[in-house]
This record gives structure tokens, sequence and C-alpha cells, in this order.
């Protein structure tokens, strides 16, 4: 167990490959109930959300989720975050642990111009277990009325799980086709016990937060504090399509309008290892002599088996194909830049 | 896993394996679990000369990296170059897979060492 954003939280139960293997082929399972939820309600609630998340929330219906941020004013990382749209003036943020005062404070703040409007930290009345890999579907569904086939990726819905109320969304930090459910904490651990029974007979697993990294880095998703935090802007983290650029205004907007036009001075790459190693978060990046940048996560990945990372590297040097050479405590080592993802699974 | 009465153990969680004049050293189960799975193994050239508690190496999990300390002062004078290929049977048999081999410079030296009882309830 480790502490983790105020919680003590499993690296693993039965191995990082292993979780991180059940997950690609089969299903895993994440108590992932220390991701914050701040909701946003009122008659304004749509005008407050759009002033503190960069991505357009008036594009979603009610039942739709989005991925997206909270900025700095200089068009960095507060936090990533998805904006759940519960009702048409009701919103359900869903944030990481480590940052829950940060963003509420944060948000409560911007949203004040909006007028009817109000957050609210419900963090403490969900419970969230991811159900992840391409059997999730095939183990939750004997255990709710809702039709999960027919829910399409970023939705979600109302209803019951093994008898408790709660709602289901098509997310996930795996790349893999995957469900998140919401619940009561008093009524979680009869949810999470009936999953694992019906996750019995397609070898279900649970998953600590050590597979957790190793899958979202393999799909190529940002994790705030390694790979975006207020230093990255969100166009250096080549995530530019999660900005709403027809908005009127949002924190950061003037930043990244400039920075759009003029280009970045660096970007976030995917990055392979070509020598034997392995680079990690810190590592420094070189081309020849001349440093250009930083990795910002790494691992050995156990479906690729391959030594893969991201990070930051000045423009002159992000093209796919370019090659580096990366400091591994003292020694430098071959990598290439590589396109992301580093896994897609097949639909 | 039993701690083999046979080896001899560092509060750096190596164990070697002693005669007379050398040994092999490795890692022992309870640091292959509190790394994970082994990924990656780093070891030195034969030949290169080590200080009682000096890196020879490193060894990489999935989540961390930690150095291999020398349990004795020595000599490498063999490397178990099958370990880069399969870094991954540290963790099915840690007390069997050696990483080097040892000449000792003092082999009194590896009296002072624990030994599996005392390691055990190190470990505890």
């Amino acid at each position: 167990m480790v502490p983790f954003g105020g919680w003590d939280m499993p690296v693993e139960y039965s191995g990082i490959v292993n979780e991180h293997m059940a997950v690609r082929e089969r299903a895993g399972m994440f108590d992932v109930s220390h991701m914050g939820q701040i909701e946003i309600a009122g008659s304004q609630a749509l005008d407050a959300v759009q002033r503190i998340s960069c991505n357009d929330a008036s594009k979603l219906a009610v039942g739709q989720a989005q991925y997206s941020g909270l900025l700095t004013p200089e068009g960095t990382f507060v936090d990533d975050l998805l904006v759940y749209r519960l009702a048409s003036s009701h919103f359900m943020l869903v944030v990481n642990a480590s940052h829950i005062a940060t963003d509420y404070a944060y948000i409560a703040e911007g949203i004040k111009p909006a007028g009817d409007a109000v957050a609210v930290d419900c963090s403490a009345r969900y419970a969230l277990i991811a159900v992840q890999g391409p059997k999730a579907l095939a183990i939750i569904q004997p255990l709710t009325g809702v039709d999960l086939a027919s829910m399409k990726y970023y939705w979600f819905a109302h209803g019951e799980f093994a008898g408790v109320r709660g709602t289901v969304s098509r997310t996930g930090y795996t790349g893999e086709d995957g469900f998140e459910i919401f619940v009561p904490p008093q009524q979680a651990d009869k949810v999470w016990l009936a999953l694992m029974q019906s996750g019995q007979p397609f070898d279900m697993i649970p998953c600590g937060l050590g597979a957790r990294d190793t899958l979202r880095l393999e799909a190529a998703m940002r994790l705030h504090g390694n790979d975006i935090d207020t230093t990255t802007t969100v166009l250096e983290a080549d995530l530019g399509w999660i900005v709403g650029w027809k908005k009127a205004d949002f924190v950061g907007a003037d930043v990244l309008r400039a920075q759009k036009a003029a280009g970045v001075p660096r970007k976030i790459v995917g990055i392979e290892m070509v020598e034997r190693g392995i680079a990690r978060g810190g590592y420094e990046m070189f081309a020849g002599d001349v440093r250009v940048g930083a990795v910002t996560s790494g691992t050995q990945t156990p479906y690729l088996k391959k030594a893969i990372g991201m990070g930051y590297v000045t423009v002159a040097h992000s093209a796919i194909g370019t090659e580096l050479e990366i400091d591994i405590r003292g020694r430098r080592v071959k990598a290439r830049v590589v396109a992301m993802p580093f896994y897609k699974r097949a639909t | 896993m039993a701690y083999p009465a046979g080896l001899k153990y560092t509060k750096d969680h190596e164990w070697i394996d002693a005669d007379a004049g050398s040994g092999k050293v490795g890692i022992t189960d309870y640091a292959q679990q509190q790394l994970g799975d082994v990924v990656y193994i780093e070891l030195p050239e034969v030949g290169a000369k080590l200080k009682a508690g000096q890196s020879f190496g490193t060894i990489e999990s999935v989540k961390a990296v930690s150095e291999l300390y020398a349990p004795v002062a020595g000599e490498v004078i063999e490397v178990n170059t099958s370990l880069k290929d399969k870094p991954e049977v540290v963790n099915a048999d840690p007390h069997g897979s050696w990483m080097i081999v040892l000449k000792f410079s003092d082999p009194s030296e590896v009296d002072t060492l624990l030994d599996a009882s005392q390691y055990d309830d190190l470990v505890k």
C-alpha cells in the first residue's frame, strides 16, 4: 500500500504484469474511489462550466461526457478532468484526487461571474469502480438493467448495479473498452463483490495503481503531475482537441490562441528505446551534445514488451523517427521518437 | 519462501553463496517481492573491482529502479549474462538466480554477514 492523494492504495494485487495483461486480454477491476467529484448546478451552470473548463461543454448532450482541462491564465494545467452533463443545468466534474481542494477553490472562484450556479465538492458521495478490458461489458451486464451494448464511448446512464443505485459511463484510463461505475461508498463493497463474482468465469482480477499507470502509458494518456502540469500548455501536451476554440472565452484562451497561431516551442512526443535501457520520468534527452528535453513518464510495458515513454522536446526534434539519446543514470542510451498512442485496441 | 541456510545475507537484501575464495551473488526473495516484476538487469564487466557495499549494477522492475550492492569486497570473475534476456527468473527463483561471482579480497568479510535466521528476522 502507498499513500496516494490522501488515500492508502495498493500498487499491485497479484503483480503489475499479470494485472496489465488481464486488462488487455480479459478484464481487470480498479477501485478508483479516490477520484474527486465536483458538481456544478444552477440556471447558469453551462456558462459556469464554459468559463473554467477548456473544452466546449455546450456540445455535450445530457448523458454524455468529455475530457477537458482546468487551466491557468497561461494555458497550462491546474488539472485534467472529465465533464459529465447530468442534466441540462447540472454537471459533474471528475478530477484527480490530489487536486480536489485546489480544483474546488479554483472552480468556486472562476464561476462567480456566471451568476446563478454553485459548485459543490461531492467527492465523499461517490465510490468509483472501473471495470476495464474486452470482457468488461459481459461482466457488468448481468448485474444491471442499463443496456451497456448500446452505450457509446464517453456516454453514461443511471441505473442499478447489483441492486445499488448508481451511474455507469463507458470511460476508462487503460486504452481498453470498459466502464466506470459511480455508487454510494456505503454500498460499494456490495457492488465490488458482485462484480468479482460475475468476473470470475472471465478470470477478471483486481488491479492496482501500478497497472493503471502502465496501461494508461501504453495508451498515451497523460498523467497530471507527470506529463501535464502548470508548466505545460494544452498545445505543448498535444491536446488541442480538448480546446473549445469557438467558445467566447475561458481561462487560458488568449495564450492558447496566440500559441496556436505562432506554433509551440516544444511538444510532447512518444519515445521508444532503441538500445537497452528504460527511460524514467525526469531523465534528460539529448540530440548530440544539446539537451532537447526531458522524459515525463517511462517504463517497460508489459503488453508491448518495449521500453517506452513520453516527454517534451523542442519542436525541431519532435518529428517521428528523430533519433535522441536519453541520459540513463549517467549513460547515454539511444531512443527514437515514435507515434502515439503506443497501443491502440483493435475495433 | 525460506531463506536457504547455506547462504549469507546483507541488510541491502543481497545473498552470497560463498566457497573458499569466491561466491555467487544474487538478491533475496524479499527484495524481488518488493521490486515486483523484474524487467531489466544491468551487470558489470568481468574484472570490475568492488568495495564492500559498492554498487555493481542495477535491477529494474516495471515500477522502480534499484541498485545492486556488493556484499563484500572483491573482483568480478564471472557474470550471469543469461539474465539479460530472462530477467524475470529473478522473480521465479531469486535464490537460484546468481548475478555475479565475486573473488573475495578478504574471505573473512563473509563471516560478518547475516545468516539465514538473522536475515529472516530482519525482513519479518
